[in-house]
């Protein structure tokens, strides 16, 4: 073999290990950048800030409030807390005085509260609307077709949502009176 | 950067330690493998070039001689090591206890752990095993593996497919079975060779030199089972996508139905029956004395008849869709039923006696007797308000506890389940608007009052069972078993099969006999002595003994 021939192989060689190296490295890129799309996509099936809120419908059985079914939908032009409750559960106790509290001046300024309800039976939720003097329409959920929907696991889970239906914010657990106030300032439908 | 050339004649790739062909000690290239401090030659991949550790012209060749150090691979582990620990320090934002006052995990972790917290919060631990530089390091991992085996595996299937069966005196020498006879007939050469062929050697031979080998595919076990570590990353890999894999968890009480979560609303389950049974002494003789050693029940069956319906047409969530039966199944344990879509349901817990219904009756409370003065049943699920008995009385239910417990004097429900129901009962008299208050639950019947004229009492119940079961569609299970399968194939190959190599090289008018294995090294012993009885040949020593830094030997990774 000539030194010339030599040198070709070489080079010949040396051009086949690049393309294989690259070809294996390309590959395995491939499949970590796939593999954090899919882990960043997979976050993004729960609704959260910035989504719009899926709809929904569910009937209304708090007798203090005059409405008899809410549909999401319908309250377009609105600012919606959609909260998700339960009597037996001890924070959701904590923040219902504070949104009956502030409930009556929002309604005015053009905030509804969506109470849903993930109690079994409504004796319980209409002892518990008693006690409290809850006003705002509270919707119970027995299917869990809506919790399902939005992928509430614990709770309290409240969803703050604009006058487009847009999701502004999500409260893992119980709100202040004060943080309250932030929320609704910040869903507060501009006229 | 330029190739070697032995003086057998063949050409070896830069970075070789061992010829290639004759296995001749490469000059200026001992101390890759250690040999230049050790009298035996270290045989781990033949001495073979491993390219990575000489080219680094590119990028590429940068990058993948980077990924193809062992040491690397194994700090990548520790680190993944260290970094796994670490998630363990405090709860995982989804092990956030739903009692917290606010599960937002910025606020949870400072709040409950105070500063530490906080850092652990900041530090993103509290979602670390999602978290994109945990997937890389893992991903990482999985990279170092594929290098690490292509950049040994290729020049060592190259250097085994060279060998000659002459090899160099030196190479001879140095191996760790040897040894040297100084007369040796060409019959005697013969016999050794037709025994060690009767062993399922495979003998080559040049010049009366001479290889007999066997086992050479336990070598690519290691290989063939990194292959199936591979297999098993990109299955794991494919389950990131819900379209391929879905784990759910449904409760489902009897007689109710509920929503399949996972499947988009689409698929609705109705428990119709839960049964639940345990061996008893009529299912024969020869449980008996099983069942009597045995304090506790024994599980029989549990299975969960069971209803799926499919939404027909588009709702709107929360109104009720209209539903058509898919199938009715009876599933059990290690029997799930398939429902459609790819989706399965396992059965996979229970909670038994839930209470369904309760009946209770009035009494006066100074009848010896008890006798009932009306009766009433409550559904725990749906109970009415108040009930209007026979005989004019009226009981209405104050409050109601599904899950009684005593919180800091208290009473309240702990869930939604009726599991230990307690109510409180007011008992109007006919024509009466003053009630008594009664507390009733489950072995309590409190009168606060110590002066009511009327006393509830059970007489009946009514319970029922809720069925758990898995909700999953995992299309990625058979790579994980093809993978598992590869793997093991691997594993078998390198375990049960050992390369064995004997060399006989001819010396004046004797032979240098010299023999290598990657284990087992007593039963290649054994193959020699067999193959040379009733020769003069002698039989191999063990020079291990002879060297002196031997203590850190291992096997081939």
């Amino acid at each position: 073999m000539s030194l010339e021939q030599r040198k070709a192989n070489k080079a010949h060689k040396m051009k086949k290990r690049f393309i294989f190296r690259s070809i294996i490295l390309i590959l395995m890129l491939a499949a970590i950048v796939y593999a954090l799309v899919a882990n960043f996509n997979k976050d993004k099936s729960i609704y959260r800030a910035g989504d719009q809120a899926p709809d929904f419908k569910l009937e209304q059985i708090n007798a203090n409030n005059e409405l008899e079914s809410i549909q999401l939908s319908e309250l377009k032009g609105k600012g919606v807390m959609l909260n998700f409750w339960a009597t037996y559960c001890k924070p959701c106790e904590a923040e219902m005085p504070f949104m009956e509290k502030l409930y009556p001046e929002y309604k005015e300024k053009g905030i509804e509260i969506v109470a849903v309800n993930l109690d079994v039976n409504t004796l319980v939720v209409d002892r518990f609307i008693d006690k409290y003097d809850l006003t705002f329409p509270i919707l119970p959920d027995h299917k869990e077709q809506v919790m399902d929907l939005y992928k509430v696991g614990k709770l309290p889970s409240t969803f703050f949502i604009d006058e487009n239906g847009v999701i502004v914010d999500k409260v893992d657990g119980a709100l202040t009176l004060e943080n309250l106030e932030k929320q609704f300032q910040k869903i507060l439908p501009k006229k | 950067m330029d190739k070697i050339k032995c003086e057998c004649g063949h050409v070896n790739p830069e970075g070789t330690v061992l010829c290639e062909a004759c296995g001749k000690p490469i000059e200026g290239n001992q101390h890759i493998d250690g040999n230049d401090k050790k009298t035996l030659l270290n045989m781990r991949y033949e001495g073979s070039a491993r390219r990575s550790k000489t080219y680094t012209n590119s990028i590429v060749d940068k990058i993948w001689s980077f990924f193809s150090s062992v040491k690397v691979g194994v700090w990548l582990i520790v680190i993944a090591l260290i970094a796994s620990a670490l998630g363990t320090i405090y709860p995982q934002a989804e092990y956030i206890p739903p009692e917290a006052v606010s599960r937002d995990p910025a606020v949870f972790y400072e709040a409950t752990y105070g500063i530490t917290g906080k850092i652990y919060y900041q530090l993103g631990l509290h979602e670390l095993y999602g978290s994109w530089w945990y997937m890389i390091l893992l991903a990482l991992i999985g990279v170092s593996l594929v290098i690490c085996s292509l950049d040994r595996y290729i020049p060592l299937r190259r250097a085994l497919k060279i060998q000659k069966p002459k090899r160099h005196e030196t190479f001879i020498k140095r191996q760790r079975f040897f040894s040297e006879t100084e007369h040796v007939t060409t019959d005697e050469i013969h016999s050794v060779k037709e025994k060690l062929q009767q062993q399922r050697y495979k003998i080559t031979e040049e010049n009366g030199h001479i290889l007999a080998e066997k086992g050479r595919f336990s070598r690519w076990g290691p290989y063939v089972n990194h292959i199936g570590l591979i297999i098993i990353l990109i299955a794991a890999l494919l389950r990131q996508t819900p379209l391929l894999f879905l784990d759910e968890y449904v409760w489902v009480r009897e007689g109710e139905q509920t929503v399949i979560p996972g499947t988009d609303g689409e698929y609705y389950i109705e428990n119709k029956k839960f049964i639940f049974e345990t061996y008893s002494e009529e299912d024969g003789e020869i449980y008996k004395e099983a069942l009597e050693k045995q304090e506790a029940m024994v599980p029989k069956n549990y299975q969960t008849n069971a209803v799926i319906y499919k939404k027909k047409g588009e709702t709107v969530a929360g109104a009720d869709p209209e539903l058509e039966v898919v199938k009715e199944a009876e599933i059990r344990m290690n029997e799930p039923a398939k429902i459609g879509n790819g989706f399965t349901l396992y059965q996979a817990g229970y909670q038994l006696n839930e209470f369904h219904t309760m009946s209770f009756k009035v009494h006066r409370t100074d009848d010896q007797n008890e006798k009932a003065l009306g009766t009433f049943t409550v559904d725990m699920n749906n109970p009415k308000h108040e009930y209007e008995l026979d005989n004019g009385l009226t009981v209405k239910i104050d409050q109601y506890y599904p899950e009684y417990e005593l919180d800091d004097g208290e009473p309240r429900s702990i869930s939604k389940f009726p599991r230990n129901p307690a109510f409180v009962f007011l008992i109007y008299p006919p024509n009466e608007t003053k009630p008594e208050v009664s507390f009733v639950g489950i072995g309590k019947n409190i009168d606060p009052t110590n002066e009511n004229e009327y006393k509830l009492g059970i007489v009946d119940f009514d319970m029922r069972h809720v069925s758990g079961l898995t909700v999953r569609k995992d299309y990625t299970l058979p790579i994980f078993i093809l993978g598992a399968l590869i793997f093991m194939i691997g594993v078998i190959q390198g375990m049960y099969w050992q390369h064995r190599r004997i060399w006989i090289h001819p010396k004046g008018n004797g032979v240098l006999l010299a023999a290598h294995t990657n284990k087992n090294w007593h039963a290649l012993k054994q193959n020699i002595e067999k193959a040379i009885a009733n020769t003069s040949i002698k039989i191999v020593e063990d020079q291990q003994e002879l060297d002196k830094d031997v203590s850190k030997r291992g096997g081939e990774s």
